[in-house]
């Protein structure tokens, strides 16, 4: 059986990189006891697939991993004995059961996220939120991109979905946005204030952005029409197993079915 | 929203799942109200931990760790690894104080380590005090600042956690502002080269005094009583060493004329302090879960204290007499808990030497019976290599990929004889044979240079032994081997170490390491299945240090000091060894390297930690550098008792069968 886990990482996790929150949890998944499956040969490791990684000195709502169990366990129970066993700054939000099709799991499936970012640090002018309308109105956003080999212009507007520029509590220049994510198109946030700061001419050294991911989604349309589905919603609450000691060795709908009406 | 491409997306059905679509954007505080009033507030700002390597390194809160109400508990400890924090945080010893102390109800002990050279900088420039990980606070304001002390090579790094702490570098100079400075460890078996930055040394196991020393701390702060007054109680504690009560006196030629207290109702000789029932000792059944990988990520059981060998070389042979093991059925109820409590998935056995541990075959099944199935690694260092390590090592690990370990220590039997390792090449060349039949190919060798009586046909015999070991893998027919065999034989340099049969010995000048290293390089060449073998030696200029230091008296702390303001820090590690700024702190303070190494010491001479008593007399030391010259071997404790002066203790192999 397949299954989601979302879960979200805030405070001082933000400084935990990827390979090690990937670390954390497979210790996690060991102390609260998920039958979790493991492949097969001579060293055996956990069936664990993370959906793009969220780099260091980011927060996030929306983080998502996949596992395969060898035995069911409900969601409720799972998601309680997963957060009895988490730190400060982690904690899981939902385990669901997905799709058994391998290409419907972890990174393959990503779209889009949508994050928030905050300023934290240097000064935007009066009428920046106008300013920041006209830059999203632009037709074309072209900025330099660096790859791997060389220096290349990009235009990152048809990446952005949506983007919001607001106030929040009191003066907090905030921006809300929805961009391309994952393997075959992916534009970091960062890179869109840094775009936003090159056309109100403000030095991005001299500013910083919290920046904190609320969801990612997967695309379920088809015909090239994009259809957002949040990878959570792609997959459903595991209910409780009947009875301790029945016997049981696949959740199923018939196992309901022959549940006494 | 004005832009093209999110009306278009706008008018999908998907959009209904998305967040943005919600007026009110404040739903999503990245918080809750809960969390905001209780999440600790970090000691460094975002921009330094998004700044510097490894900002996980600083921040705390991994699993396991101990976080306390400040105001309900009346001592805080802070306990420090003068190392990098994947280092510092593989320590069990710290594990076990840790644990031991949080027990406590009115003790919050958190954990401090050095800050990189990266961190260090930032520090130092914006003069940031140094912070305990758990509460985040400045160890300047706890009332005991505890350092471990495991090498000679971290000494700058130990002035590097005073000095950032802002807690004054001489012990004279601390009043109740700061915290008590104690320490702890193998290296404080010769406190002196740090006499003076130490209020307290701890001589011997953290297990055993360390209740009665923080009541007395507590009674004594109830009371008012001046900082020096409860030093002087405490120095009256049993194992504990407080340096300002005690003055060396020196003849003419440097040597140590006298040592003792220079005020009245101290004890002069210190006493080490063992448990002695080691199975009941507390144990961190929890221990902390790094999120970064530290240098031991898994579960570490301790099966035993001390070794019954007697290598005269080895200063944990003689520091932790007598060997006690721990109660197998004990340990695998650790084994089940702590695998339980960590997630960790590999759990190791720690010991001097495993292969000794009586119950070895029952608690070696148990692990393999019960965790392999569940993709738990089993790594069992230090054990000898014959019929049931090879078997149980084809159980646990990938053949293909392991290597054997040899540590013959010496490349002649008669140079292992001197140093009484009892391992023979007839045991070597049995163990790699077999081990080369079940499917091995891989073999490291470790051995010393420099060891007493050491001649230039010893030194040779090292690439010798290695290519009778590559020999006997061609032995096996073509067909049966895989591919060539791989011998990796390492050297480093001898140090003398106090409390050892060889504290007398004599060691050599820089250029006479590389030149000894060189011999045996030379030899290398000279084997017939040279392309099989490979040589690596250790630095001599860090060995010159660990010598001084080693065997130092209370005039070469002025050298570290010295060593620290030229810019010493983490002399442990390769990257960051100088040794032209050690070369210049030696000038500078007009201390002379060759009177603490190459100098001969006689029998009779008072060393700098003769007050010292750990169990083990001097008189049985002598007998062994003795029968060293003569190149006798003793046998192990199991054996026969050689009458070494553990026995005192009341425990351990000294009692076993006598009941």
């Amino acid at each position: 059986m397949k299954v989601r886990i979302k879960f979200r990482k805030y405070g001082a996790l933000k400084f935990i990189g990827h390979l090690d929150v990937m670390r954390f949890f497979q210790k996690a998944m060991r102390r609260a006891e998920i039958p979790i499956a493991f492949t097969g040969g001579y060293s055996p490791h956990m069936i664990m697939s993370f959906a793009n990684p969220l780099g260091i000195g980011l927060t996030s709502d929306g983080e998502y991993f996949d596992i395969e169990l060898k035995e069911p366990i409900s969601s409720e129970a799972a998601v309680r004995q997963l957060n009895q066993v988490m730190v400060e700054g982690i904690e899981v939000l939902s385990f669901r059961q997905i799709a058994e099709e391998k290409k419907m799991t972890g990174m393959a499936i990503v779209a889009a996220a949508d994050y928030r970012t905050t300023l934290v640090k240097g000064e935007f002018p009066e009428n920046w939120l106008d300013r920041a309308k006209e830059f999203i109105a632009q037709p074309e956003i072209r900025i330099m991109k660096q790859t791997k080999r060389s220096e290349k212009e990009v235009d990152i507007k048809p990446m952005i979905y949506q983007f919001r520029p607001v106030e929040e509590n009191g003066g907090q220049i905030t921006f809300y946005m929805q961009v391309a994510s994952g393997s075959v198109e992916n534009l970091k946030p960062g890179l869109v204030m840094e775009a936003l700061c090159g056309y109100m001419g403000i030095n991005p050294e001299e500013v910083s952005f919290a920046c904190h991911r609320l969801e990612m989604y997967a695309d379920t349309g088809v015909d090239g029409t994009r259809q957002l589905v949040s990878l959570e919603n792609l997959g459903t609450e595991i209910p409780q197993t009947p009875e301790k000691g029945t016997q049981c060795t696949q959740m199923s709908g018939t196992e309901t079915e022959m549940e006494p009406a | 929203m004005t832009d093209r491409s999110a009306k278009k997306v706008n008018t999908h059905a998907g959009w209904k799942d998305s967040l943005l679509t919600s007026e009110r954007p404040s739903e999503f505080a990245e918080y809750t109200e809960s969390e905001r009033n209780h999440m600790r507030k970090l000691a460094l700002s975002d921009e330094i931990l998004l700044s510097i390597e490894k900002p996980a390194r600083y921040i705390g809160n991994e699993f396991n760790s101990v976080m306390k109400d400040k105001d309900k508990v009346e001592v805080r400890f802070a306990m420090a690894f003068p190392d990098v924090y994947e280092i510092g945080m593989s320590h069990l010893g710290i594990q076990i104080l840790y644990d031991m102390f949080n027990r406590r109800e009115d003790v919050w002990c958190e954990r401090v380590y050095s800050p990189w050279v990266d961190l260090d900088k930032v520090m130092r420039e914006q003069k940031i005090p140094l912070f305990a990980l758990e509460s985040q606070e400045a160890v300047r304001a706890f009332d005991f600042l505890g350092i471990t002390i495991q090498y000679e090579m971290c000494y700058t790094n130990i002035l590097q956690l005073l000095d950032l702490s802002q807690i004054p570098m001489y012990a004279k100079n601390r009043t109740w502002e700061d915290p008590i400075v104690i320490g702890g460890g193998p290296c404080t078996y010769n406190p002196e080269p740090l006499a003076e930055f130490f209020d307290i040394f701890y001589i011997g196991e953290g297990e055993k005094v360390y209740d009665e020393l923080l009541d007395l701390y507590k009674s004594s702060r109830a009371k008012g009583v001046s900082r020096e007054e409860f030093l002087l109680k405490a120095a009256n504690i049993e194992g504990l060493y407080v340096p300002m009560f005690y003055e060396p006196k020196y003849h003419e030629d440097g040597t140590l004329k006298s040592f003792g207290p220079v005020r009245e109702g101290v004890p002069s000789t210190i006493k080490k302090q063992i448990v002695k029932d080691v199975t009941n000792a507390v144990y961190p059944e929890a221990p902390v879960v790094p999120f970064i990988k530290a240098t031991q990520d898994r579960v570490v059981l301790e099966i035993q204290r001390g070794c019954i060998r007697g290598c005269r070389f080895c200063q944990a042979g003689m520091l932790y007499r007598p060997t006690r093991e721990r109660d197998v059925e004990t340990l695998k109820e650790y084994a089940k808990t702590m695998l339980k409590n960590t997630g960790h998935e590999e759990i190791s056995l720690s010991s001097l030497s495993s292969s000794d541990y009586s119950q070895l075959k029952e608690l070696v099944d148990f692990l393999i019976k019960e965790f392999k199935g569940e993709g738990i690694n089993i790594s069992l260092p230090s054990l000898r290599i014959d019929a049931f390590s090879l078997d149980v090592m084809s159980q646990v690990q990938d053949i293909r990929k392991s290597s054997l370990t040899f540590a013959p220590e010496a490349g002649s039997q008669r140079l292992r004889d001197v140093i009484n390792k009892g391992l023979t090449e007839e045991i070597i060349l049995e163990g790699a044979g077999q081990a080369f039949e079940g499917g091995w190919s891989k073999v490291k060798l470790y051995f010393m240079l420099g060891l007493p009586t050491e001649t230039e046909e010893d030194m040779k015999d090292i690439a010798r032994l290695a290519d009778k070991i590559a020999r006997r893998y061609y032995e096996i027919p073509k067909e049966e081997r895989h591919g060539k065999c791989q011998i990796t034989a390492s050297s480093s340099f001898f140090v003398p170490k106090p409390f050892t049969p060889f504290q007398w010995a004599s060691m050599y000048t820089c250029e006479e390491y590389i030149r000894r290293a060189c011999i045996v390089k030379h030899e290398f060449q000279e084997q017939l299945n040279r392309k099989s073998l490979k040589y690596n030696w250790h630095e001599a200029d860090v060995t010159v240090l660990e010598g001084v230091f080693a065997r130092g008296d209370r005039r070469v702390g002025k050298v570290i000091e010295e060593a620290y303001r030229l810019g010493c820090l983490y002399d442990a590690w390769t990257e960051t060894f100088h040794n032209e700024p050690w070369m210049e702190a030696f000038a500078n303070t007009g201390v002379d390297i060759e009177f603490y190494t190459t100098r001969k010491r006689e029998l009779d001479e008072l060393l700098p930690w003769d007050f010292i008593d750990i169990g083990v007399s001097k008189n049985f030391l002598k007998r062994e550098w003795e029968r060293a010259m003569e190149g006798t071997v003793t046998p192990n404790c199991r054996v026969q008792c050689s009458g070494c002066g553990a026995a005192q203790f009341g425990g351990g192999v000294c009692y076993e069968g006598k009941n």
